[in-house]
């Protein structure tokens, strides 16, 4: 007894100008987003491509010249007399300015350091101390003389050098080997890793409970779980520590070590995690879990195969945003773990190198894009969790 | 299968109560309907059954025992809920095979068991499909399914057709009923469809504001409704109601025309209640109960619907089909003398 009815939907659509057909709001929208990608990536990029560059260009150019090549006021000295050889009756000094395979070259040379472009490549200037010098473009070059050389102070030869961008991996073994980052990373590695699923897995239990079990007090251990969201760090960072150092000494346990540091970043993370994580709970269809009661599922089985599955996107978005908050954490792991070389952590070696080797810019760069290398890895495999909705098909 | 028996079932969320004495005998193997109108606290029955509600006050018996403090899986029911509570990180096979999981059979039994409930609900094929990946139909399938397969002694469905579309609805309406047939378990099935009611039910629960208004087959409430609630809440459209008083020539009603008919017992303030569907135009020289102007015509193909101003209210009248009258012409109708049911305006009790 329905009554139907059929409607035509063959009208065209009428022809609409481009500019009515821009949605400005979504214009607004693009525009803004672009600009926070390239606001993150373009100093990315330039920590990468400096990281990856020639100590000796890095000093000296920026990293947008990466590709081109550079020149430099560079000088030589020329070997002493007793490397000379006797050919037809004169006497030749032959050598290369610059070292086999370097691939630089010479744009011009002179022998005062105020006359750099006093001849081009092939061309022959004469010497003070004896005779004539022909450079040539790859820097070989040949000092000949009619008479025996005697000077005992090789001269020197000034020139402008091109050199040519050169990439190379070396600072990357520099600082994993010798300046302790490579220490530092496994160090880094083995606070955040269980720094990050430690609250987590305390969390997904608190947080079923409080989603899903009935008990007196529920609402208000939510509430106190809350407000303890708004308790700052450095308040409550050294009383813990003296708590801590107290159980430490009365159980002869040591004082600063990485169980400390873990405890210290659940403790500090589990508000988070659990507000994060009920919500999101709570959010999950009742009847999903009615449904299981039904089938003779226990509070345990329900968590384990129904609400962890569903609650992955959850779990994912507060594991990226713990490890990423431990990972860069400076605060929390010099008060509680120190500062010793064997527990620095990634971010403490890089303010120490600040200090310490400020002016070697290979090593800050190539250490830097290693500390963000990792969170980097983190983001990229998790974010789509963000965005996947699991639910789909669960309710209609 | 079993007995299912409630005895003086009161609930109360926090102080305000909305159940307040349901007293029912469903015997073994019936399909009991509840209806009524959203709040009336069908749904809420329905869960204390399940064991999802804690029961306040009363008493729960499935079979021969009291379950009132038993855990869901202890009284061995299974529900089918309104937006199906498939499991969506599950295949249809794990989601059907849930409630097998704690059963003490073997892997193959299982399997064997999984594989039979497909077949009856015709959907072998899909077993190992997601549940996106379904229909809204086929999901509601899985979801009985997951209900089916562990045998339960009574199955209970939460408005299972609510989220169907109308021609979806009909169809799984019919096969609900050909599962009741087939399996012969015990059903109770709540919905706010009185059509739903109709079709489905052995018996029908008809419920408001936390009171059972009637319990009877379809065909005793539809022709012998307890009160004006049910007489108007049961058959579509509604039951025309009309207020009236006694007086000695019979019931003198308020439309401006007068019954002369009474029942045995009658109170001064009186409403009749007369279905559409039995009042017909009269035939050319017969006296006609009631004459008014046609105000809406509705037609519906196999029947007409139209509305009729009686004096100050208007009447609905079922007439065939081909019958269009025009808008504003004068009909005259008729009803056969037992098709006019009594009321008490006071109290609203039907009257013999």
């Amino acid at each position: 007894m329905s009554i139907q009815t059929q409607t035509a939907t063959s009208v065209s659509e009428p022809q609409i100008s481009f500019f009515a057909r821009i949605r400005w709001g979504r214009m607004f929208a693009h525009a803004a987003l672009l600009f926070l990608v390239i606001l993150w990536s373009f100093p990315t990029v330039g920590l990468l491509v400096s990281s990856l560059r020639d100590k000796d260009q890095l000093t000296v150019s920026g990293w947008w010249t990466a590709l081109v090549v550079t020149e430099r006021n560079e000088l030589a000295r020329l070997p002493l007399a007793d490397s000379q050889v006797e050919e037809d009756g004169r006497f030749v000094i032959r050598g290369e300015i610059f070292e086999p395979g370097s691939g630089r070259s010479i744009k011009s040379f002179g022998t005062k350091s105020s006359e750099l472009a006093a001849a081009l490549p092939g061309e022959t200037l004469s010497m003070r101390d004896a005779g004539e010098i022909t450079v040539n473009r790859d820097g070989s070059y040949e000092w000949v003389s009619g008479e025996a050389f005697t000077h005992t102070r090789g001269p020197r030869i000034f020139f402008i050098a091109e050199i040519p961008p050169r990439f190379t991996l070396e600072n990357y073994v520099e600082v994993l080997d010798s300046s302790g980052i490579g220490r530092s990373f496994v160090n880094s590695f083995t606070v955040t890793v269980p720094a990050t699923i430690i609250p987590i897995l305390i969390a997904a239990f608190a947080a079923y409970a409080l989603a899903w079990m009935k008990f007196s007090g529920r609402g208000l251990l939510v509430a106190v779980v809350v407000g303890m969201l708004v308790v700052p760090l450095q308040m409550s960072l050294i009383p813990l520590l003296r708590m801590y150092n107290g159980i430490a000494s009365w159980t002869g346990g040591e004082s600063k070590t990485y169980l400390g540091i873990w405890l210290a970043h659940t403790g500090f993370g589990l508000p988070l995690a659990i507000y994060l994580l009920r919500n999101y709970m709570a959010g999950l269809p009742r009847e999903i879990m009615e449904s299981a009661r039904i089938d003779g599922a226990s509070h345990f089985k329900i968590f384990t195969t129904m609400v962890l599955p569903l609650s992955f996107p959850a779990l994912a978005s507060f594991a990226i945003f713990q490890f990423l908050w431990v990972w860069n954490d400076l605060l929390v792991a010099t008060v509680f773990l120190g500062n010793t070389e064997k527990t620095l952590v990634l971010t403490g070696r890089l303010r120490e190198l600040l200090g310490s080797r400020g002016d070697n810019w290979e090593i800050l760069t190539s250490g830097a894009f290693i500390s963000i290398i990792v969170p980097l890895i983190v983001f990229f495999s998790l974010q789509r969790y963000f965005v996947r909705g699991l639910l789909a098909g669960s309710v209609k | 299968m079993a007995t299912v028996a409630l005895k003086d079932l009161v609930k109360t969320f926090d102080k305000t109560e909305v159940l307040h004495g349901i007293n029912l005998e469903i015997e073994d193997g019936e399909f009991v309907v509840f209806v009524g109108p959203s709040g009336c606290g069908k749904s809420t029955t329905l869960r204390m059954l399940a064991g999802l509600e804690e029961v306040t006050s009363g008493e729960i018996h499935i079979g021969d025992m009291m379950v009132n403090h038993l855990e869901p899986k202890e009284r061995n029911i299974a529900m089918v809920f309104q937006n199906y509570a498939i499991y969506p990180h599950m295949s249809v096979r794990k989601n059907i095979g849930f409630g097998l999981r704690t059963a003490k059979m073997s892997k193959q039994d299982k399997e064997k068991r999984i594989d039979e409930v497909a077949e009856i609900l015709s959907m072998s094929e899909l077993l190992d499909r997601r549940p996106s990946q379904l229909s809204g139909g086929q999901r509601q399938r899985v979801a009985i399914g997951r209900a089916m397969v562990r045998d339960p002694q009574v199955f209970l469905f939460d408005e299972p057709l609510s989220n169907l579309d109308a021609q979806l609805r009909t169809q799984m309406r019919l096969e609900i009923k050909k599962l009741h047939q087939r399996v012969g378990t015990t059903i109770i099935f709540v919905t706010h469809d009185q059509v739903e009611a109709m079709t489905l039910a052995d018996r029908i629960v008809i419920m408001k504001d936390g009171y059972i208004q009637q319990v009877g087959t379809p065909t005793e409430v539809y022709q012998n409704p307890a009160n004006l609630f049910v007489a108007q809440f049961i058959g579509a459209p509604s039951m025309n109601m009309l207020e009236g008083r006694l007086t000695n020539e019979g019931i003198v009603l308020d439309a401006g025309f007068t019954i002369p008919v009474r029942p045995k017992v009658a109170p001064q303030g009186m409403t009749i209640g007369i279905r559409p569907s039995e009042l017909t135009p009269a035939k050319e020289g017969e006296a006609a109960l009631m004459e008014g102007s046609v105000s809406v015509v509705e037609p519906l193909g196999s029947e007409t619907l139209i509305y009729v101003d009686v004096g100050s209210t208007e009447i609905v009248a079922t007439v065939p089909g081909r019958t269009l009258p025009e808008l504003g012409s004068r009909v005259r109708l008729n009803t056969p003398k037992e098709e006019i049911h009594f009321f008490d305006t006071k109290t609203g009790q039907a009257l013999k």
